[in-house]
């Protein structure tokens, strides 16, 4: 038998990917910079103290987030973890807002109550930014029960790590996916490391881990994370299965992290060879890659790609700017957003104690 | 007019009135649908409603829970059973961290109008894994509501209140409450509702107060009538009713009133609901009081299985009756 690979199938054939415009292709790849140049920012003010707690890099991952929600109907909606800002960026938050958020300032998209791990902005069906490994999953599923429920055609995006796949939460989703029929997509980013633990390390598998969807029942495929055009055309298939049969789908998009687990992550470059890290940076990178493939179709020149980039990190050093200049919360801001009732000030905040302050 | 009903059909008639009322309510949990309830709470609901308004899910906890919280984020408004209280423990980064949280790390951008609802309580031989009593904890998050009601009455008026809450409520029901008898206003007479955070004198005394929520009302109840008949002791019974949002008002009036309290508590002594409520009194009654605090609690052990003992694990007439005559 011979062990030469079969050839790498186009999906920039695939009709999702065809019937792109110019201008959206251009969009696509725009979006990946704008998150990258982003995240480029918050690392260099983050590494000045700017901003508190943990800080979980997205560059290497940014084709599954804009590719998946470029995807997006009116009715889709999407969850993810605590490595959010691409998926914040790419339903279309602002910079601002997101750059504010991680500065811990009232203009932050969370008031400065939630950090890099709590993005939200529930007008753009985007429900978070969660802290704990999985527990984003349920919800996930909760948030196509509800489309379901409210007979609304559309579907979740719920994404997950890696090392989500071995909390027994999403084990759980997964079941009630299947046995109920939940217009739901998981999507496990899979970027090879539960922190410091390699896949390997860390689960029990034979082929891949979206093959434990075939315990209950469950659609699954697995996509190569640093094509755009992969992506989009898979996972388009995995929404139109959620919105049309509410059938649900287990993706596995392997792509890669450069940084650390978090900026914290003080093994960051032990658990990884360089050689690795490199051979990813020099050959998967999803921004290198459609930029290449965009120059190739004729949409992007050299020049174009650049002032594209350079737009990017002016836009992002003046989220910073405007990050910077924004006030803090102030201590009474510490009370509110807590109970929808006392926020609103309805009758029922006005009998009983709910807060046990002096 | 009001009727005579079981504290499980008062809730059943609450879930009936708010599944009618508003279409976005749905129940779910284990054996909720066909099965009619393991404790017979949502009897008849499936028949009535359908498999879309009332389903039952698997044994997954965490799961349903969490889906509720989901779905709730969009406009649902899930009424979850917990079989008992004490599997909290396999949901609690749900109940927890979802339910209690996310309006707050989004800014107030997101909301939780869920209600988690079941027994919770000792007393029953079922051991330490199914006999806790975790209001006092629950009630330790911001961002949610707990409350524990005593009789049928409270039980339909609170049911429906926390349903059409917009934060998350926790009702703490009462597996040996679900049998008891009381009186019930008339659905014809109006909707019958008891907000949250406002108690309720269940009987009226002068000389101590006993504060309690749940079936430690009705243990108190037993015992007040014990100290008037045998000791010419008055008490006043106070039901919290509800645990927070909390009603301070109401402590404080009747400790003013009787000068020693007694709180009954079926929670463990260490940060218990009484715990709360002896804190509140200290700071805002001290100089109304003519004998220090006292409180019955559950034993400060895990709940023991042996139906010998178990019952004197936790608070009931004679213990009552006991720390009542060592004030004196």
């Amino acid at each position: 038998m011979s062990s030469v690979p079969p050839p790498a199938l186009d999906f920039g054939t695939s009709a999702i990917n065809h019937a792109l415009t110019a201008e959206q292709r251009i969009g696509l790849f725009t979006l990946m910079v704008r998150i990258r140049r982003f995240e480029q920012a918050a690392l260099k003010y983050y590494n000045a103290g700017k901003m508190g707690g943990f800080l979980h890099l997205y560059i290497g991952q940014e084709a599954v987030a804009v590719g998946t929600i470029s995807l997006a109907g009116p009715d889709d909606h999407f969850i993810t973890a605590y490595r959010d800002h691409g998926h914040a960026l790419a339903v279309g938050m602002s910079m601002d807002e997101c750059m504010a958020e991680m500065f811990g300032k009232q203009t932050g998209c969370s008031k400065g109550k939630g950090g890099s791990m709590h993005f939200f902005a529930p007008d753009k069906n985007f429900w978070g930014g969660h802290g704990i490994v999985a527990g984003q999953t349920p919800l996930g599923l909760g948030l196509a029960f509800g489309l379901k429920y409210l007979e609304r055609e559309g579907c979740c995006l719920c994404y997950l790590g890696d090392g989500a796949v071995n909390q027994g939460t999403f084990h759980e989703s997964l079941n009630l996916s299947g046995l109920f029929e939940i217009p739901v997509v998981f999507v496990i980013e899979n970027n090879g490391y539960s922190m410091g633990t390699s896949q390997q390390r860390s689960s029990a598998y034979t082929g891949c881990l979206a093959q434990r969807a075939e315990a209950y029942g469950i659609d699954w495929d697995v996509v190569d994370g640093s094509d755009i055009y992969e992506v989009r055309a898979k996972t388009h298939i995995a929404m139109e299965r959620a919105r049309k049969q509410h059938k649900p789908t287990l993706l596995e998009i392997d792509t890669y992290r450069y940084y650390g687990h978090s900026v914290a992550d003080a093994n960051a470059k032990k658990y990884r060879t360089p050689e690795e890290i490199e051979n990813y940076k020099q050959n998967h990178d999803p921004i290198t890659l459609l930029r290449r493939r965009l120059i190739t179709e004729g949409v992007l020149t050299e020049e174009s790609a650049d002032a594209i980039h350079a737009a990017a990190a002016e836009e992002a050093a003046a989220a910073v700017k405007f990050a910077d200049d924004s006030p803090p919360p102030t201590i009474a801001d510490i009370s509110t957003d807590v109970y929808w009732e006392t926020d609103n000030n309805t009758p029922a905040a006005k009998i009983g104690r709910h807060f046990f302050d002096d | 007019m009001s009727r005579t009903l079981t504290y499980r059909a008062a809730l059943r008639e609450g879930l009936d009135e708010e599944l009618a009322r508003d279409p976005k309510v749905v129940i779910m949990g284990e054996e909720v649908a066909q099965y009619n309830g393991a404790y017979k709470v949502t009897e008849g609901l499936w028949k009535k409603w359908g498999s879309k308004r009332i389903f039952d899910t698997p044994i997954s906890e965490a799961g349903f829970i969490g889906m509720g919280i989901g779905a709730s984020m969009l406009g649902v408004r899930p009424v979850m059973e917990l079989m008992f209280w004490s599997f909290h423990s396999v949901a609690f980064d749900q109940l927890v961290n979802n339910a209690a949280c996310v309006r707050y790390m989004s800014g107030g951008l997101c909301h939780c109008p869920i209600v988690v609802r079941g027994p919770a309580n000792g007393g029953t031989g079922v051991g330490a894994t199914h006999s806790h009593v975790p209001e006092a904890m629950f009630a330790a998050f911001p961002g949610l509501k707990v409350c524990a009601p005593a009789t049928p009455a409270d039980a339909k008026g609170l049911i429906k209140a926390a349903i059409r809450d917009n934060d998350p409520v926790y009702v703490m029901e009462n597996t040996l409450l679900y049998g008891n008898t009381g009186e019930v206003p008339d659905p014809a007479a109006g909707d019958h509702l008891v907000p949250l955070g406002l108690a309720d004198i269940k009987r009226q005394g002068t000389d101590v107060s006993l504060i309690a929520h749940g079936r430690s009302v009705i243990q108190s109840l037993a015992a007040a009538e014990i100290l008037q008949s045998e000791h010419g002791i008055n008490c006043e019974v106070l039901d919290l009713r509800s645990i927070r949002p909390l009603d301070q008002d109401a402590i404080l009036a009747t400790v003013r009133k009787t000068h020693r309290v007694v709180l009954v508590d079926e929670s463990k002594p260490f940060g218990g609901v009484s715990a709360m409520v002896g804190m509140l009194i200290q700071e805002h009654a001290f100089d109304f009081l003519d004998a220090p605090i006292k409180r019955v609690c559950a034993l400060d052990a895990p709940a023991i299985y042996s139906p010998h003992v178990e019952n004197d694990q936790l608070p009931n007439p004679k213990r009552i009756v006991a720390k009542v005559l060592s004030l004196a």
